[in-house]
């Protein structure tokens, strides 16, 4: 098996935070432009999360994520055509137009949404890795959520029954310090989430999330753990959003000078700053990198324009499954 | 000669709990979990022996933490397995609707078609025990309301062993509502009793003077009324639902155009009730095979109470059958 050497890795993983940080920067775009409508909820800021914690999972692991999912979705392995033009409403979107960049889908890569109930997705995250324990299978099921989620009950319930059973879920928290539009200061009265874990037995950690170095290394621990039978993680990524909450938000709730100061911690720039000083900075190569994304980006809009919506006749197909049991 | 395999006497509750041992032997992904299910043998003593034959990772007891297991249910169908999870009450579900709603009848559609969810939960449902407005209503009108899911409501002793099975085998959520009144229930059961059809309502008796429309614990008292009608000579047509969603309307359409009169009843509340959709569909569909209004038998409009003289006011019973039937014989 060839090795990947240092710098193709980090390369690597530069590029896919770019080529999110791309994706979503275009999708702003569209939507101004009215081709995508709907809730649009960016990911700028917390790419070194998604990035570093994919590192550690494996194509046949699970991951469910929240409504705030493109970064996650890409960094598993859904193509950006797929992605686009499911924002476009064309069949030829990953989730065939019927949930919008809210609900990406993908059965191949086992990306099971998409969730837009806060806290949603905790519950189905259990029972993915029950099965898999009952089955025998030594695989992950990952659940991305937000701060928001953990003041909801699913959280506390889901911690407590995957503990109980021991159950391979890594419970992956993005802490960007707000729910929408309220601080976490207004919302919770133990503001350390990564605290919460002990009462449930649950081993925890906090990582800072814009350093992607240190959210692999978290999460190669927390993965480890779970792959190993020891039952669930509990990860706390700390990061931040750098764009409103979604295309509606006039971010009244939070100064720019406190943006301003996260902008100086931008996951992207602080790891090529670290790439830099690692002394495997290749400007020419970086110059190419983000050529090649413009492509894949110019690639995943051409795509998605030129996918077709589905007959207003199939409106009410999937709604029960189509053929005999599965 | 062949020989009929010889009809036994058995309970609601016990032809239930030979259905879910019958599925968790012929499938090995199938298990059950929900409150109470496993050391304590169901709250209503349906998985009784259950946890002594198959063991605590088939039996599962939950915290009572109805949004976690619903969802681990639904989680746990899309991961390959077959669960039947058991919520104590259909009060308690409400628990869970977020779950049951905005995942279980959700998922394949948002996702394009790509994951079903093939879960099937059970739970207890309606008044007569003196509960009160937290443990007796009865909300599957409100559960049919939804797509994505299917609703079977067993009345009879044939359907409650057959119908889990038929809804394992289906390939979407299916909720089953065992009406608590019900379980004591004795009747006969034939020995060879296996799946049933889940997709059509069933006359079980037969008239010419009204088509009675109902379903759970109301069929019996509707099929009740009718023999006590029939010494009047008032012959009624009954007719078992059984699946609220999705409705057959075929069966009740055909009844109704040889009687003429359709009367519903139904323990849920009126406004917006499962009575009110067929009452709309019979509009829609049958309006000039009608001689006089549709009409219903619901609960009263109010929480149930645990007195037992409002309780049995609250709800419809086989004298307020008897008397409506009569109105509206007589009426044309």
């Amino acid at each position: 098996m060839k090795t990947e050497s240092r710098k193709d890795k980090l390369q690597r993983m530069l590029r896919m935070m770019i080529l999110i940080r791309r994706l979503e920067e275009k999708s702003a775009e569209l939507y101004s432009a009215t081709k995508i409508r709907g809730f649009l909820h960016l990911y700028n800021g917390e790419e070194g999360v998604a990035v570093g914690v994919m590192e550690t999972l494996t194509p046949e692991d699970a991951v469910v994520a929240t409504y705030r999912e493109h970064g996650q979705a890409l960094a598993k392995g859904i193509g950006a055509g797929a992605i686009m033009a499911e924002m476009f409403g064309k069949q030829e979107g990953c989730s065939r137009g019927r949930g919008g960049s809210m609900h990406l889908f993908d059965a191949a890569t086992r990306f099971y949404g998409g969730n837009a109930i806060v806290g949603g997705g905790l519950p189905l995250s259990v029972g993915l890795a029950l099965a898999d324990k009952m089955q025998g299978k030594s695989r992950v099921t990952c659940c991305f959520f937000g701060d928001g989620a953990v003041a909801e009950g699913e959280f506390h319930e889901s911690m407590n029954l995957a503990s109980l059973w021991k159950l391979p879920v890594l419970f992956l928290c993005e802490n960007n310090l707000y729910a929408m539009g309220t601080s976490i200061r207004y919302t919770q009265a133990v503001q350390e989430l990564a605290a919460k874990g002990a009462g449930y037995g649950v081993p925890s950690a906090a990582v800072d999330g814009m350093d992607i170095l240190a959210v692999e290394e978290a999460a190669r621990i927390a993965a480890e753990h779970v792959r190993g039978g020891n039952g669930p993680y509990f990860l706390e990524c700390r990061t931040y959003r750098l764009r409103p909450h979604s295309m509606f938000d006039t971010e009244q709730y939070r100064t720019r000078d406190e943006v301003e100061e996260w902008k100086k911690r931008d996951p992207i720039d602080l790891f090529i700053q670290r790439i830099k000083d690692e002394g495997i900075w290749d400007e020419a190569e970086y110059v190419a990198m983000e050529s090649d994304v413009a492509e894949e980006i110019k690639a995943a809009v051409a795509f998605a324009e030129a996918g077709t919506m589905e007959p207003v006749e199939d409106l009410t197909r999937f709604v029960y499954a189509e053929g005999g049991r599965p | 000669m062949s020989e009929q395999p010889e009809a036994r006497i058995t309970t609601y509750r016990e032809a239930v709990r030979e259905a879910i041992r019958e599925a968790l032997m012929k499938d090995e992904r199938v298990f059950l979990m929900g409150e109470d299910v496993g050391h304590y043998g169901g709250c209503y003593a349906v998985s009784k022996g259950l946890l002594a034959e198959f063991g605590p990772e088939r039996i599962r007891d939950t915290p009572l933490s109805e949004s976690a297991f619903v969802g681990a249910g639904i989680g746990a169908a899309l991961g390959g397995m077959r669960p039947i999870v058991e919520v104590m009450t259909v009060n308690f579900s409400l628990l869970a609707l977020d779950q049951i709603l905005n995942n279980a009848a959700t998922l394949l559609h948002m996702s394009g078609g790509q994951f079903n969810v093939p879960l099937v939960i059970r739970m207890a449902t309606g008044a007569g025990k003196q509960l009160a407005a937290q443990h007796a209503h009865s909300l599957e009108g409100w559960y049919a309301h939804i797509p994505g899911i299917r609703v079977l409501s067993p009345a009879t002793i044939e359907d409650a062993r057959g119908m889990l099975w038929s809804a394992l085998l289906n390939p979407d959520p299916v909720i089953i509502f065992e009406n608590n009144t019900l379980y004591n229930l004795e009747g006969e059961l034939p020995a060879d009793a296996g799946a049933v059809d889940i997709d059509r309502a069933r006359v079980l008796r037969h008239g010419e003077a009204l088509t009675i429309i109902t379903y759970s614990a109301s069929l019996h008292k509707s099929l009740e009324a009718a023999e006590r009608l029939a010494l009047e000579g008032i012959e009624a047509e009954v007719i078992d639902l059984r699946t609220l969603r999705p409705l057959d309307d075929a069966t009740y359409l055909a009844s109704i155009a040889k009687t003429h009169r359709a009367l519903i009843v139904d323990e849920g509340w009126r406004s917006g009730s499962i009575s009110a959709e067929i009452s709309a569909r019979i509009m829609e569909q049958a309006f000039y095979d009608l001689d006089l209004p549709v009409s219903r038998l619901c609960s009263a409009e109010v929480p149930i109470p645990y007195a037992k003289h409002l309780e049995d006011a609250a709800i419809p019973q086989v004298d307020s059958i008897m008397a409506e039937a009569r109105r509206m014989v007589r009426h044309g």
